[in-house]
């Protein structure tokens, strides 16, 4: 075995996103000794490049006639259930609405400095699935925001930063995790973080998937620690296929466009020139009614919210991206394959104040001019909706000391996220987090680090630099996201689901034979080899758990079976975990809803 | 489709040289698409940091053409020649190939106090209106890439990181000071410890700035010119002894409460 560094915390965190420094700050505010790794440099990670802003029922909007939107936590409650096709855990999405209005206020203590109301008040944009506005955002770069305000806030209350440090395995003491084994990316020397509780904080995982919002982080290795640890996952068949991402140039391809494009009057046309959300096809049952009949109303309902209905490119994300899928199979695809998005008709003045960030991104990296052309755009991977099964109240996960908050965690979303959840699940569920971690460490000693379990680890990981020959970790990811894409993306079928898994086993045999050239200091092909084999295990995951769900609902959309089952799938999760060296995955029944929020159906209509 | 070549220095701390490679082109490809389809295909030992790939993180820092720049916003079709030079941000020490140990940045930005909320609108919905919040805006656009402190004269060709913050933290004090709601002297630490004086308003960095954030006018500046009100002049001082100027009514600076902020990296234990 080789040496290590150790340190010793209270509370560790591994993310530091949006969830990890939020976490941070509620471990440390609770007298704890607080480590932070993050496997960039801090600030860097997804949260900042969230964009349109963060859903929290402040009701700050006003009516033509002078009264205010009437939004509040029970709207925002019902609006995310549905959103989810009420696959979500009930008490998370309770706690979540209750929670956010105040975690958004704190931030604004904090520094955060949002766009503002002619009142003077935070600004809140409409968005796909909110019945109101409820996007409190500063102009289409709040996630960045967001991570400023809590980086430079956990900075300010006194916490050790580890930055550019990957963690690769959770130590284990019995049945209680005690700490993480990780190396630095700058020397790839090991690296022992001890902890009396861990706050596991490290997002989703896109990049299996061959376009894809996603950064080089989003590998699923948080996750799969988890699971190797003994974490239950849940969901993992739901993944969010977010409408609009670019498609033109080919190294832009999969790169988010905010649905605040939408938000802000943006409408979605085929080549042919048509506004196809307004076909009746592509309208879900669950919402008919509720959205504009035709283009007038769509447009009135720019100035006037309160007597008109919202235009269907607001519509969920999962109806709107399917939607766009449809027509392109179809024939009407735009010049690179996806559709047009088209905001021209808000004026070039309006644009660049509200989606200045869009208006750059388009204008240096895509040569469009947004405002003055419509965008190209296709559906990308862009958000886990499944991950680490946990308790409401405390994101406690079912391994002693493992705590889970954030896009790693599941159960708030369901079937499908809104946009806008994600940053205020970070702000409530990291806060949440970092005190029930707090709380344990209060009561746990340091547990004993088993050495075995770091030499089996750190074999691990030398095997691709020590064997002579092998492949190259690269190919394998291509082909990994060649197969996905091809078949676990927005359209499923049993038969591309199976070949699907057939080619995942093929890639897991081969990726037992890696090799890659040069030594550990700072060598992306190393950190590729051990990334490789998380996301290849993610990947069998996901795909095992689309094939048991037998239904269509929210992300999971199965061309095999089209309607969504409400008697007997609508009732139930997924949950896999680790058995031997087996994924066993098992249907849970959902937990009944409570009748004062049953009622809240009828209440909010 | 033809090729560019990319010339990329390939080393460590002990030295290194340029390497040339040729690279497919590919309609719209940005410095970092070519970077990528080396490490896939040609070299993956080659290091280097990146993120969002949209311009929205401020990992990708380097030099192209000796020009500080993103390489995920920088355009291959932006070098007609077909050739291109890459190396890393020269201000900071490298560590290898395009990586270079910027952990001096977030070391000092420890040092800079979060908002401190003036007692009236603490644990409240601020009420601040648009106009009173633009500037402040503009300066907490920053994506710290820190290509400003790469191209400055104090900290690139005089490596004063002793006696200056650096433009990214002149911005960042910058939207503390000018906030409505802050309630901290921050003019105490911009004269002393963060070196306000230290800039001679050359603009570089308001020049590379990929956020276009007016660095030198809107922040830089105005905040010499309120050190200078506060600690140089003497009519002022003299005006606001007899009443006629308001008296400064902000609390007094202290530093960062907790000094137990630590950040770890390799440089900082080696340096142990």
């Amino acid at each position: 075995m080789e040496n290590y560094d150790v340190y010793e915390y209270d509370v560790l965190i591994i993310g530091s996103g949006g969830a990890g420094l939020r976490a941070a700050i509620a471990a440390r505010e609770a007298g704890c000794k607080v480590g932070v790794v993050c496997k960039s440099l801090l600030g860097k990670a997804h949260t900042v490049m969230a964009e349109g802003g963060v859903a929290a029922a402040l009701a700050n909007m006003t009516n033509p006639d002078g009264s205010k939107e009437a939004d509040s936590w029970k709207v925002h409650f019902v609006d995310t259930m549905k959103g989810g096709a009420f696959l979500n855990n009930w008490r998370i999405v309770e706690i979540f609405a209750k929670e956010a209005p105040q975690r958004v206020l704190e931030l604004e203590q904090y520094g955060a400095v949002f766009d503002r109301t002619p009142e003077g008040l935070i600004a809140e944009r409409p968005f796909g699935g909110h019945k109101y506005r409820r996007l409190n955002h500063v102009g289409d770069r709040t996630g960045l925001e967001i991570i400023r305000t809590l980086q430079d806030k956990a900075v300010g209350v006194g916490i050790n930063v580890h930055m550019e440090v990957t963690c690769t395995r959770l130590l284990k003491n019995a049945d209680r995790v005690v700490g993480v084994l990780g190396y630095y990316r700058e020397s790839g020397r090991y690296i022992v973080l001890k902890a009396k509780a861990v706050v596991l904080a490290t997002g989703g995982w896109g990049r299996m998937f061959k376009y894809t919002s996603n950064s080089w982080e989003g590998t699923g290795d948080g996750l799969m620690m988890a699971y190797e640890a003994g974490a239950e996952l849940l969901d993992m068949e739901m993944i969010q296929f977010h409408p609009t991402g670019m498609v033109w140039p080919p190294g832009m391809r999969g790169i988010l466009v905010t649905e605040g494009v939408r938000g802000e009057g943006g409408v979605l046309r085929n080549k042919k020139g048509e506004r196809f959300m307004f076909n009746p096809d592509y309208m879900p049952p669950l919402y008919k009614g509720q959205f504009a009949d035709t283009e007038e109303e769509g447009a009135r309902w720019l100035e006037d919210k309160q007597n008109n209905r919202r235009p269907p490119e607001l519509l969920p994300r999962d109806v709107v991206a399917r939607a766009i899928y449809r027509e392109v199979e179809a024939g009407n695809g735009s010049e690179h394959g996806g559709v047009y998005l088209d905001v021209t008709h808000r004026g070039a003045e309006y644009i660049k104040r509200k989606l200045p960030s869009m208006y750059e991104q388009f204008h240096a990296m895509g040569g469009v001019d947004i405002t003055k052309e419509p965008m190209e755009v296709y559906p990308t991977i862009h958000y886990t909706m499944g991950g680490i099964r946990v308790e409401p109240e405390s994101c406690a996960t079912t391994v002693p000391g493992l705590f889970a908050a954030g896009e790693v965690a599941a159960g708030l979303h369901g079937a499908n996220r809104l946009g806008g959840n994600s940053l205020s699940d970070i702000i409530v569920f990291g806060k949440r987090a970092g005190e029930a971690a707090a709380a344990f460490a209060a009561s746990a000693k340091q547990g004993e680090i088993d050495d075995t379990q770091i030499e089996e680890e750190q074999n691990y990981l030398m095997s691709p630099l020590l064997s002579a020959s092998g492949e190259n970790p690269y190919t394998i990811h291509q082909e990994l996201q060649e197969n996905m894409q091809k078949n676990a993306m927005i359209a499923r079928t049993e038969a591309g689901l199976l070949e699907a898994l057939e080619k995942i086993q093929e890639l897991q045999k081969r990726a037992e034979h890696l090799h890659v050239d040069g030594d550990r200091f700072f060598n992306p092909g190393w950190h590729a080899a051990r990334d490789i084999r998380f996301m290849l295990k993610t990947s069998e995951v996901i795909v095992r758990c689309a094939l048991e769900r037998k239904e269509s609902r929210g992300a999971q959309w199965r061309l095999d079976y089209r309607e969504m089952d409400n008697a007997d799938w609508g009732k139930k999760n997924l949950i896999a975990s680790k058995q031997e060296d087996r994924v066993q995955i098992t249907a849970v029944p959902l937990q009944e809803m409570p009748e004062e929020l049953k009622k809240l159906f009828e209440e909010v209509k | 489709m033809s090729n560019i070549t990319l010339r990329v220095y390939r080393g460590n701390s002990s030295g290194g040289q340029m390497v040339s490679y040729e690279v497919p082109k590919a309609p719209g490809m940005v410095v970092l698409d070519a970077i990528h389809y080396i490490q896939k295909n040609l070299d993956t030992t080659l290091a280097c940091r990146w993120n969002c790939k949209a311009a929205k993180c401020g990992s990708c820092s380097a030099e192209i053409d000796g020009k500080p720049r993103l390489m995920c916003k920088t355009s291959v079709e932006d070098y007609p020649e077909g050739v291109i030079t890459v190396g890393p941000v020269r201000a900071f020490p490298i560590l290898k190939d395009l990586v270079t140990d910027v952990s001096w940045n977030f070391r000092i930005a420890s040092k800079i106090p979060p908002l401190q909320v003036r007692e009236e609108a603490a644990g409240k919905p601020f009420v601040l209106q648009q106009v009173d919040v633009d500037r402040v805006q503009e300066f907490r656009k920053c994506i710290e890439c820190f290509l400003c402190q790469d191209v400055c004269h104090v900290i690139r060709e005089h490596n004063r990181k002793d006696a200056f913050f650096g433009p990214r933290q002149m911005v960042r004090i910058a939207g503390l000071e000018m906030h409505p709601m802050d309630d901290l002297n921050r003019r105490e630490q911009l004269r002393a410890e963060a070196g306000v004086g230290m800039c001679n308003i050359t603009k570089c960095c308001t020049e590379v700035c990929p956020e276009h954030i007016h660095i030198t006018d809107n922040a830089i500046i105005p905040m010499k010119e309120r050190v200078v009100d506060d600690y140089f002049d003497p009519v002022s001082g003299l005006l606001r002894t007899l009443g006629v100027l308001p008296k400064r009514t902000k609390k007094p600076f202290k530093s960062v409460p907790n000094e137990q902020t630590v950040i770890v990296g390799n440089t900082t234990l080696a340096a142990k």
